[in-house]
């Protein structure tokens, strides 16, 4: 039997960086599950923005990220064990994380069904309204937070169900099947709202975005 | 070769867009998109919209947020050290 002391007085590295150098996921998983509380830290440096943006994204609202981020890296510590490394770890703790983001809303909007089971839009009325090319890259006529802010309001914007498919999809760059999974959805629903996710969202942003010379009524 | 309405070509734009068709209807959405302005601009505008949400950073987080963050898991490890360790005590 094996001595396996820990030193639990450590205090966590604290890193304003996202960024581990030589970042190696599952090295630092298989350490974790060691019990080696550095590497947990890493990995909980390396993912608190993308989980805490991700929390955000959904619930609208700092105070509740924050709860999420809190309760998403617990469980995930406490829960460990259960990771089989049949995914990626990063998607594991999506999936706690969105877990989180949606019982918050489902709290928040006790009066209302869960936001995920809202009756969705058959597509049968999918049609662009804005049709119009944009003025040129937006990433090169906005500063860096004006984007972000047009970005925010756009997305939070959609609903919930649209949303949410949305962040993991095409933000946090999950395949179709990791997001249905996530989700507890069917694949054909995901793709429904996906689709109707970035239509929406082009539409959106084709608005803050076109060539002013394209609208006949830019100069009324 | 089929000739596709812009309302079919809206239904697979998303296949389209993350290149997951067979060959011979993404040659038909192809043909589409060439010879349809207003499917041309859409494709083109949603694939920036796409792009621009990818390019997007996250943030690093309030500096409160995260020190709340790590003294809960410090917490939670000092609490529960079992959770991690229980593997190797039971070897």
């Amino acid at each position: 039997m094996s001595v396996w002391l820990l030193d639990w007085r450590v205090t966590l590295r604290v890193s304003t960086s996202s960024t581990i150098p030589g970042f190696d996921e599952s090295a630092l998983v298989v350490r974790a599950k060691a019990g080696d509380m550095e590497a947990f830290s890493d990995l909980v440096s390396h993912y608190e923005r993308r989980v805490f943006r991700m929390a955000k994204q959904i619930t609208q609202n700092d105070d509740d990220a924050s709860d999420v981020l809190q309760e998403t890296f617990l469980k995930a510590y406490t829960h460990l064990d259960d990771f089989q490394g049949n995914s990626k770890f990063y998607t594991w703790l999506v999936r706690i994380a969105v877990n989180e983001a949606l019982m918050k809303l489902r709290k928040r909007r006790s009066d209302r069904t869960v936001p995920l089971d809202e009756p969705i839009d058959t597509g049968e009325d999918e049609v662009a309204r804005e049709i119009a090319v944009w003025d040129q890259n937006p990433e090169d006529s906005y500063s860096r937070d004006e984007l972000a802010r047009i970005l925010d309001e756009s997305i939070q914007s959609l609903k919930p169900a649209y949303r949410t498919v949305f962040i993991l999809r095409d933000i946090e760059e999950m395949s179709i099947e990791e997001t249905a999974e996530a989700l507890g959805l069917s694949i054909s629903a995901v793709k429904s709202r996906l689709l109707r996710a970035r239509l929406q969202l082009r539409e959106k942003l084709t608005r803050q975005f076109k060539r002013k010379g394209d609208d006949a009524f830019a100069y009324l | 070769m089929r000739l596709l309405t812009c309302k079919q070509f809206l239904q697979e734009l998303n296949d389209y867009l993350d290149e997951t068709l067979d060959p011979k209807m993404r040659a038909d959405l192809q043909r589409h998109v060439e010879e349809c302005p207003n499917c041309w601009v859409v494709c083109d505008t949603t694939q920036k919209t796409l792009r621009v949400f990818k390019g997007m950073e996250a943030q690093p987080i309030p500096g409160e947020i995260h020190s709340r963050l790590m003294a809960a898991l410090e917490k939670r490890m000092r609490d529960d050290p079992r959770s991690l360790c229980r593997r190797k005590t039971e070897v």
